[in-house]
């Protein structure tokens, strides 16, 4: 429980980090350090198939596509990347808090968890899911990829 | 045979990228015009039964199905994806830019298309998404300042939304062990009073209010609509908006979580100060396109009025309506891109006199402003009645009387825009103005003639056509 409460902890912390950051390519490793603590959390939570879809995916596929994509743009000089860093925070202080106060007052709610299913772990094996199972949810996101392939041609290449 | 909405568009975008690039360009606004105008005659086949989702055997099946609904939301999208094209083949000039348009369009058709058909929450959840991250990019893809702007408040807001919605289901689906619309629907109906399935139903409709713009989560609309490209806002005002929110809340409330009480009074809310805050908002407007996008909450406003009802005819009211402002709404920014093509502007304060130059669209803008303020014969009108006349005879008579009160501040704000628009003396500046080009005044005599034809024909396909529209509520 400890070991799970720290790696929230440090959840939270990463992804506060990668959101307030002065620098894209900064948010690019604290995104990709919040992906492995979660691959962590997963492989604890005894899901290993999806901690390693998680960290294959987030840690490995979309830090590469964003730090391609930050390659096309044009670097802040340091002052602007400052200026830039102190604007969010002024604007930004209370998500945090606001997350905090919350987890805190839902634990203390005492919400009826009856409701969640007991159900036994499926037997299928993950490529039925997804292939046989799941396949408009595979269609769905081919095409958001073809989508984002799309969005840097046109927002980022002369 | 279904899936073929979806995979033929997604094989006309692999084909277009390809090798013989050159080749590709020119071929790619002929395509797309030929799917859109393809799915508008298949549509119209399967309504009339001419033509049976098994007539065409497709070795994949996606588990996508239809109903009258669909079929309905099919035939907007065919309708609207064409008249996108069309305007956008007269307004994007440079082929590259052109032909990145085309496939972000088709993109976003297969996102359409995908999110009518189907029966799942999270598939749900991913098609809309397909939508939202082409409308992004559609808006922002010419990389004009206010358009990046507009862009970024949209997908901040609907980043919002996305998460309000990945949260629902995940509740959701810890409660039925599924996320199809039967399992989720089963499973409501044991655990109504769990506060925690209660929250995951607000949020889910919470962030679909987001996605349809409705008041008070209406923030971005105003300004993706109106720093968009003409032919972007056509497409997102004409349909994107309303599958991706308005179709969903329909779909989910009568499908999933079922009308009830309370659903029923925070749609009316939600309708009835969509209705008024739009059409209050359009009134202070000087920019042409900004008017238009809160006319669109205004209108949108009506819908979900419609359904709040509850009744099958105050639900048959708001999808008739759906469709009749799919038609007046595209036609009305068909309107405002030929006049923006045309002057070079969209603030209405200097504009003026454009009925003699622009004899067409000043015509359509009138056929279409009157539908839209629900003046008979025209459709606008009929679909309003519908709605007025189902709120009255389930009691709610303070709201039914809103919505015919509405109806004046709208003829108000759109005279105002005829007025200041078209009618008048000629203002400085537009003498060399002319009548829009070939597609844009296409486009815009097709869409009239569908407005007035719908709304005359109305008393004899009523029976036939409208009121089976209701067949998918279970």
């Amino acid at each position: 429980m400890t070991i799970n409460t720290i790696l929230i902890v440090l959840l939270v912390l990463a992804g506060v980090w990668t959101v307030m950051t002065a620098r894209l390519l900064r948010s690019v490793i604290g995104l990709a350090v919040t992906s492995v603590l979660l691959t962590i959390i997963m492989f604890r939570l005894d899901s290993p198939l999806a901690a390693v879809f998680e960290l294959s995916v987030c840690a490995g596929l979309i830090s590469a596509i964003f730090i391609s994509s930050i390659g096309l743009t044009q670097r802040l000089t340091d002052e602007q990347a400052a200026t830039k860093q102190k604007e969010r925070l002024t604007r930004l202080w209370f998500l945090p808090v606001l997350l905090v106060l919350v987890g805190i007052v839902m634990t203390q709610l005492q919400i009826p968890l009856d409701f969640i299913k007991q159900t036994a772990p499926s037997e299928n094996d993950v490529r039925i899911i997804m292939w046989n199972l799941r396949h408009l949810d595979m269609l769905g996101q081919i095409v958001i990829l073809l989508a984002g392939a799309f969005g840097v041609v046109s927002l980022f290449k002369d | 045979m279904l899936s073929l909405f979806l995979l033929i568009p997604l094989a006309v975008i692999v084909m277009l990228n390809l090798p013989f690039k050159g080749v590709m360009r020119k071929l790619a606004f002929g395509a797309g015009l030929l799917l859109a105008v393809g799915q508008v005659v298949v549509v119209v086949l399967l309504a009339m039964g001419l033509l049976s989702e098994t007539d065409v055997r497709v070795p994949f099946t996606l588990g996508l199905s239809t109903d009258n609904l669909t079929l309905v939301l099919l035939l907007s999208i065919g309708i609207v994806i064409c008249t996108t094209l069309l305007v956008g083949w007269q307004t994007i000039k440079p082929e590259k830019q052109r032909f990145n348009f085309v496939n972000l369009v088709l993109i976003a058709m297969i996102g359409m298309n995908g999110t009518v058909m189907l029966s799942d929450l999270f598939s749900l959840y991913i098609f809309i998404e397909v939508t939202a991250v082409s409308s992004f990019l559609l808006i922002a893809f010419q990389r004009g300042l206010n358009a990046l702007e507009g862009a970024f408040k949209y997908i901040v807001l609907s980043a919002t939304a996305t998460i309000l919605m990945l949260l629902a289901i995940s509740i959701l689906l810890l409660a039925s062990g599924g996320t199809s619309f039967e399992t989720v629907k089963n499973s409501l109906g044991q655990f109504k009073d769990n506060p925690l399935v209660v929250l995951a139903v607000g949020i889910f409709i919470c962030g679909l209010f987001i996605k349809g713009g409705l008041v008070p989560f209406h923030g971005w609309l105003p300004a993706a609509y109106s720093a968009a490209p003409a032919a972007t806002s056509i497409m997102l005002a004409g349909i994107a908006t309303k599958v991706a929110g308005i179709y969903a809340l329909i779909r989910v409330v009568t499908s999933v979580f079922t009308i009830n009480g309370s659903i029923n009074n925070i749609l009316l809310i939600a309708g009835v100060v969509s209705i008024l805050v739009g059409a209050f908002a359009a009134m202070g407007q000087n920019d042409f396109k900004r008017m238009l996008a809160y006319s669109s909450i205004s209108q949108i406003g009506y819908i979900i009025l419609g359904l709040g009802c509850g009744t099958a005819l105050g639900i048959i009211g708001a999808v008739f309506h759906l469709f009749n402002h799919s038609i007046f709404k595209t036609l009305l920014f068909v309107n405002s891109a030929a006049v923006e093509e045309q002057s070079g502007t969209t603030d209405m304060s200097k504009l003026g006199g454009l009925q003699a130059k622009m004899p067409v669209t000043n015509a359509t803008s009138l056929i279409a402003f009157l539908s839209t303020a629900g003046v008979p014969p025209l459709a606008g009108f009929w679909s309003k009645l519908l709605i007025v006349i189902a709120l009255w005879q389930s009691g709610f008579y303070t709201y039914a009387s809103i919505a015919v009160i509405a109806s004046v501040l709208t003829l108000a704000y759109l005279l105002i825009m005829q007025r200041k628009v078209f009618f008048g003396k000629l203002a400085d500046g537009l003498q060399n103005v002319q009548e829009a080009g070939f597609g844009i005044n296409l486009a815009a005599s097709l869409l009239a003639i569908i407005t007035i034809v719908v709304g005359v024909l109305f008393p004899f396909i009523f029976n036939s056509v409208i009121m089976p529209i209701g067949n998918f509520i279970k």
